[in-house]
């Protein structure tokens, strides 16, 4: 393999941060399913469930501010960046080549390069995940851990009770995505390569 | 000429007030009449103010000595005007009595006509007493309080299955100052409040509650010492709510349970209504951080509002996708499987 072909995508930084939003998030997950269907014969004991998730939860909000602050001060913050001009186009065309483009061998339609770390549909997704989905899941679950900031009622209903279905939904796309992007992420040179290069920070190229 | 007026304003003033005070004086002043019979301690400002009540006059020969703490009578044998003090029990307020619900009523719709004579015979202290039902049973016009459901639900209770007879309506419902309540009330708090002090009028009283058993009279704030937030339970919530059996069709439960069944576990108020929840949940995240400190008690105090019986149309849907999208993943990762 020439040297070409690696590059040098993920800095140190960045694959510290994602390791570690990646465990928190698992961690998040199972307990929060735990708690969710709370039930005395599970293995996971509801107060242990609610405990780990709650230091895990603070903990992955520090983590958020790192990767909030990273994008902000390096260079890694311009790939979250996008043209809005023809983007729907770029989506689309990205999409037919995960359904059909892919089993007829073609070539990806936005290869990775340094200038461009995502395809279009990593950028949309990752957008929203970063900037709505886990802030949303920090807030709402800010406001579940500490209830006396939470409105008390609101549209005739309990404020907190919406402040939960709103960090369970959260929580719930969050895991949508989880599945999907581990499942993308077979989608490489082979199907451990993406999975390397967030370990020794060099991509390869199909 | 023309003369002018030597009067200061600070005259006219004066004789002002002079005349007021005559008038109010007047008004005040009691009848001094001395007659055989008792008389009353209170003015004839007190037969104005109930005067539109059908029955206020003829109640007034009652109320002249059971409308206060005292009463006059002139002793037949000393004829000395003798002052004694009327017995608490028997005192009915006319301020009450003219807003209770038996209102209209001539006192001796109830109480017998011997009444009227002074000293009262000795025999009246038998009288027996009609209870709710021997009134209001069976009258279709007070279908809608369902009179016999309560006379059921209250032979069930615990008052009735103890004391049996013993326990009558009017230990609860004084019928000089009962006022229907429930229904018509706008402002809860009153009601509630309302509701605990008959509760309270025996059981906070030692010695209302030991006419029917010879038993300590129980403390009740140390009795509820269990219950958080006791002030608010006490002051927000009927005793009966967790006290009674509820009955659907009754809107003031009468099945009185014993303190073994009455309910001590907070899911069976709080669980259902997500604003009890929340609030309960409010609560205990404050105690914790009280208790344990901000750290501790913050992340590691057990409480979640989250659990498995809040939304379980919402958990199918989730599983519903969840499963979609991994039999999509698995078709995708098949197919490129094939293609390789």
């Amino acid at each position: 393999m020439s040297n070409s072909e690696r590059l040098y995508l993920y800095p140190v930084w960045i694959r510290l941060w994602h390791l570690t939003n990646a465990i928190l998030c698992l961690v998040l997950i199972v307990t929060g399913l735990s708690i969710q269907f709370s039930n005395p014969s599970v293995v996971l004991q509801f107060k242990v469930a609610v405990a780990i998730h709650n230091i895990a939860g603070v903990l992955l909000t520090l983590s958020y501010v790192v990767f909030f602050l990273g994008n902000l001060f390096t260079v890694n913050g311009k790939y979250y960046i996008f043209e809005v001009k023809g983007f729907i186009t770029r989506l689309m065309k990205q999409f037919r080549y995960y359904t059909i483009g892919i089993f007829r061998k073609e070539t990806p339609p936005f290869p990775v390069t340094m200038e461009q770390k995502f395809n279009p549909l990593q950028q949309f997704s990752y957008v929203i995940l970063m900037y709505v989905l886990v802030p949303l899941a920090i807030l709402s679950g800010i406001g579940l851990l500490y209830p006396q900031i939470t409105v008390n009622s609101l549209l005739g209903t309990s404020g907190l009770n919406l402040t939960d279905l709103l960090h369970i939904t959260a929580g719930f796309l969050i895991t949508v995505f989880l599945c999907i992007h581990i499942y993308f992420c077979t989608i490489g040179k082979t199907s451990v390569s993406n999975f390397k290069s967030m370990i020794d920070g060099y991509h390869e190229s199909h | 000429m023309i003369q002018k007026a030597n009067i200061r304003p600070a005259w006219v003033v004066l004789l002002l007030l002079l005349a007021f005070t005559l008038v109010l004086s007047l008004a005040q002043t009691d009848d001094q009449g001395s007659t055989g019979t008792p008389r009353k301690g209170s003015g004839e400002n007190t037969r104005v103010l109930y005067s539109r009540f059908k029955n206020a006059e003829e109640n007034e020969n009652c109320l002249k000595c059971h409308g206060q703490s005292k009463y006059q009578y002139v002793n037949a044998e000393s004829q000395k005007l003798t002052t004694r003090r009327m017995y608490a029990e028997t005192i009915i307020h006319r301020e009450e009595f003219y807003v209770s619900n038996h209102r209209e009523f001539k006192c001796t719709d109830c109480h017998s006509e011997d009444y009227s004579a002074f000293p009262h015979p000795g025999n009246l202290r038998m009288e027996t007493i009609a209870n709710c039902i021997d009134c209001h049973g069976g009258d279709e016009h007070y279908a809608k309080f369902q009179f016999e459901k309560i006379d059921t639900a209250f032979m069930k209770s615990v008052h009735f299955q103890k004391h049996s007879d013993e326990f009558t309506c009017w230990m609860c419902h004084d019928p000089h100052t009962y006022k229907i309540n429930a229904r018509t009330t706008e402002n809860l708090t009153e009601t509630i409040s309302y509701d605990n002090t008959i509760c309270l009028n025996c059981h906070d009283d030692a010695d209302r509650y030991r006419l029917l058993t010879d038993k300590q009279k129980p403390d009740i704030i140390k009795k509820h010492e269990w219950l958080p937030n006791q002030e608010s339970h006490f002051t927000k919530v009927r005793c009966i709510e967790c006290h009674s059996r509820n009955e659907d069709t009754l809107i003031v439960s009468h099945y009185i349970v014993p303190k073994k069944m009455a309910v001590r576990k907070c899911e069976d108020c709080h669980a259902k209504n997500s604003i009890l929840t929340a609030s309960l949940y409010k609560y205990q995240v404050k105690e914790a951080i009280q208790k344990e400190g901000l750290f501790k008690g913050l992340l590691l105090n057990g409480a979640s509002t989250v659990g498995p019986d809040k939304n379980n149309a919402l958990n199918i849907i989730s599983f519903i996708i969840i499963g979609l999208l991994l039999l999509v993943i698995a078709g995708h990762a098949a197919l490129r499987f094939k293609n390789k």
